[in-house]
């Protein structure tokens, strides 16, 4: 399964080294992580050492090495949600969800991660919900954002 | 493709569909309009068009009816139908829907009268909301691609150069270092097989900033013609569009725009019939800050690790795969074309003696007006920040803004009346960097802000070189400490000598212009540094190890009758009291959140 996407993705670029990053990308989008057989594939087929890629795969803040929950909660902690208070904005999603920054819910649901800027600070603080936008958030509201997405 | 022939439509509805106004729910706004139009048989008469962003995203969702310029704003879906009726059947604009300012009591109907916009100069922003930025028929009607026929009919190379030369543009993405000498370089550059690469930084990663996006989600068009005017100039054969990774819509829209190029034959061999060959690969960032310095991006097009190498040689010598590469920023890019098509004198007319034409400014933070302006050069602090800004909210008191992001610094109210350009700014020990301007009020505190971005660049830091990777840190260890009561005043010395060696020592310029947030609020707000060293105070209470939160009992229980709100709010169960009576707060569970701050409705809960 993950071999014949992984190939798929491989077909798409030149198997040359500049097409790793974007190989590698397509591969996060497809699994909203790197699975490790997917890299020690990709490794062989275009023949780059598997220490390189691991490399590019901490690097780079898109990469992941473990599997994110179905919906990724991206709390923005750029300057404008700064100075509006999005660190308050992000403990209340720990306490809420009983997680810290970085980790997943047991049941897979839900991933906590913290930014820096969104790209739509006219609407701080943001917190985006896998491709959703929700902007001037309070804490009062969290709760209501995280119900939205548990069904 | 098929392209579309545009029928002849009475009215356009023009909805913003930028990203402030599609997480407003743009987009049901327009399913909403059609549905409407089309029940009352307007649909051959009036068009809805969604555009990209509008700038005045405070007010979202917007929509402006074209003719007219008549600005609707806050719409929601309840709205369209009378909107529709009254102001499309009956030609009655809807007053109740339009912009009224604060502190008047009739609406501004029309976009060019209302404060936000009628200072602003649209160069870069030329065709904001008025076009589909998926439809390259809506950008060739605003006379797009023009100056591209001007430049590979009429004019050569060097007539190119001289011409962005003589308007003084300079770099838009940080550092203002002249667009047309940099182009001079590249062209006199000698490449062994005649390769020369030409990319376009979009990488945009200074937090509070969202022109580059803006620009390539509504206007892609205006970029791909700015390069391919450069690609002339220099004598590249193929560019590059590297865009940051949270940016997806423009990622598609610039896929979408270059296939439309190409399909006129804008792009790839021989472009209008002139010979001329070249093309455009889009490479998307992968998420670190250091990635916008430009001889880490080049490292990343490549396929490597995105660290900065030391300069020279500059990429203008030795850039891609070794190559001269010319890099320039998106908003610098898109001001090309406008220079090729009305001249560099006329560019060069607006600004001020050594910073020419306009520039893209986001207004965020604590302002009432957040948004997206572009405004001439040498414009007062003043003017952006009450003029266009409209002030600060809440009638609290104006403190600083910030510039330049990371590498920035803090202007305090005192330079309200600062010329903004290149060299006032840095004068005043901040830069212009991309054009983020985040306000703060009396209620941001500057040593939290300073340890802000120096948390920022002790992350971003890439780790290569020793006094960024280190130094930021022993910088941010001190600030923590000073945030958190346990300063003293030796700190402030020991903060301003490591300042000075991370400048001086670092590789590249993340690591030389980190101190600048901290330096700036030493110079400016070192009263609030002692407030936090000396009384072990937080003036704007915003250090939370600092704050003590109690509430005032007779307040609760005259005005609020012990109204219960703060305890239910309460996520630590840290207030005691039951509805009725007077409530109070046990220290010892208080995480000094301040939700019971927030939620009181009657001033009881004080904060210390
Ligand atoms: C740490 C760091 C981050 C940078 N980030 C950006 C960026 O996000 N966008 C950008 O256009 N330039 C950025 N620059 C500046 C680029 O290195 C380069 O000067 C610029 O892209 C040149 O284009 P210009 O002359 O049109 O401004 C950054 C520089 C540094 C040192
Ligand atoms: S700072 Fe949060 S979206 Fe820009």
């Amino acid at each position: 399964m993950i071999e014949a996407k992984v190939s798929d993705i491989l077909n798409r670029y030149a198997r040359d080294e500049s097409s790793l990053i974007a190989v590698l990308q397509d591969l996060q989008e497809e699994y909203s992580y790197l699975p490790r057989e997917a890299l020690e594939q990709i490794s062989k087929e275009m023949n780059v050492p598997l220490s390189r890629i691991l490399s590019l795969a901490t690097f780079f803040k898109a990469f992941s090495l473990k599997p994110k929950g179905k919906h990724p909660i991206n709390v923005c902690l750029g300057t404008a949600c700064h100075v509006r208070g999005a660190q308050l904005i992000l403990e209340k999603f720990e306490r809420e969800l009983g997680i810290k920054t970085g980790e997943t819910t047991q049941d897979l649901l839900f991933s906590l991660e913290a930014v820096r800027c969104l790209g739509c600070c006219g609407l701080a603080p943001v917190v985006m919900v896998g491709e959703e936008v929700h902007g001037k958030v309070t804490q009062t509201k969290v709760p209501a954002i995280i119900k939205k997405y548990k069904k | 493709m098929a392209v579309e022939k545009e029928k002849l439509y009475r009215v356009h509805l023009m909805v913003c569909a930028g990203t402030g106004c599609v997480s407003n729910h743009a987009f049901e706004i327009k399913e909403a309009l059609e549905k409407e139009i089309k029940r009352r048989g307007l649909e051959k008469e009036v068009k809805v068009v969604t555009t990209g962003c509008n700038g005045f995203c405070e007010r979202g969702p917007l929509m402006v009816v074209q003719p007219g310029n008549i600005f609707y704003q806050m719409l929601t879906v309840k709205d369209i139908p009378y909107l529709v009726e009254e102001h499309l059947l009956k030609g009655r604009p809807v007053k109740k829907l339009m912009y009224q300012p604060p502190e008047e009591k009739t609406p501004v109907p029309v976009l060019s009268e209302i404060n936000f916009f009628k200072k602003q100069v649209l160069v870069a922003l030329r065709n904001r909301g008025l076009i589909d930025p998926e439809k390259i028929e809506d950008y060739i009607a605003r006379d797009g691609y023009k100056a591209l026929v001007k430049a590979l009919t009429q004019m050569t190379p060097e007539e190119i150069i001289h011409e962005v030369t003589i308007s003084g543009l300079r770099g838009r993405g940080g550092a203002g270092f002249p667009t047309g000498l940099k182009w001079q370089l590249v062209r006199n550059a000698i490449s062994p097989d005649n390769e020369k690469y030409l990319v376009c930084n979009g990488d945009e990663g200074d937090p509070g900033a969202f022109m580059d996006r803006s620009i390539l989600e509504a206007d892609p068009h205006s970029v791909i013609e700015g390069m391919l005017i450069g690609a002339k100039a220099i004598g590249a054969t193929q560019g590059f569009i590297y865009v940051r990774n949270e940016y997806p819509l423009a990622v598609k829209r610039i896929l979408i725009a270059l296939d439309q190029a190409r399909y006129y034959g804008l792009l790839g061999h021989d472009i209008l019939g002139t010979g001329f060959d070249f093309d455009i690969r889009v490479v998307r960032g992968a998420g670190a800050f250091v990635c916008g310095e430009e001889t880490a991006l080049l490292a990343s097009i490549e396929g490597r690790l995105g660290e900065p190498r030391p300069r020279p040689p500059y990429p203008a010598e030795k850039g891609l795969w070794g190559k001269p590469t010319c890099i320039n920023n998106v908003e610098t890019w898109a001001n090309i074309p406008v220079i090729i098509d009305r001249g560099g004198k006329w560019f060069a007319s607006i600004g001020t003696a050594t910073s020419k034409g306009t520039k893209v400014f986001s207004i965020v933070g604590k302002i009432n007006n957040t948004g997206l302006v572009e405004v001439p050069m040498g414009i007062t602090l003043r003017e952006i920040i009450y003029d266009i800004g409209g002030g600060i909210p809440g009638g609290k008191k104006f403190k600083a803004v910030q510039t330049g992001g990371p590498s920035g610094g803090c202007i305090p109210a005192e330079l309200i009346n600062l010329p903004i350009d290149y060299e006032s700014l840095t004068a005043a020990g901040s830069m212009m960097g991309s054009g983020g301007m985040v306000v703060m009020d009396e209620d941001t505190c500057m040593v939290d802000v300073a340890r802000y971005f120096l948390s920022f660049t002790q992350d971003e830091s890439c780790g290569k070189c020793t006094p960024c990777r280190e130094g930021t840190k022993a910088m941010l260890d001190i600030l923590t400490r000073i945030t958190e009561g346990k300063g003293t005043e030796e700190d402030l010395g020991l903060l301003e000598e490591l300042a000075d060696t991370i400048k001086e020592a670092s590789l590249c310029g993340l690591g030389k212009t980190a101190p600048n947030p901290v330096l700036t609020t030493l110079r400016y707000f070192r009263d609030e540094y002692i407030a936090h060293i000396q009384d072990k105070k937080c003036p704007a209470h915003v250090c939370r190890s600092l704050n003590v939160y109690k509430i005032d009992p007779q307040i609760c229980f005259e005005k609020g009758h012990g109204c219960d709100v703060c305890r239910r709010n309460c996520a630590t169960d840290a207030i005691i009291g039951s509805k009725g009576e007077a409530h109070k707060i046990d220290q010892t569970k208080c995480i000094k959140c301040g939700v019971c701050f927030d939620v009181c409705h009657f001033g009881a809960v004080k904060v210390e």
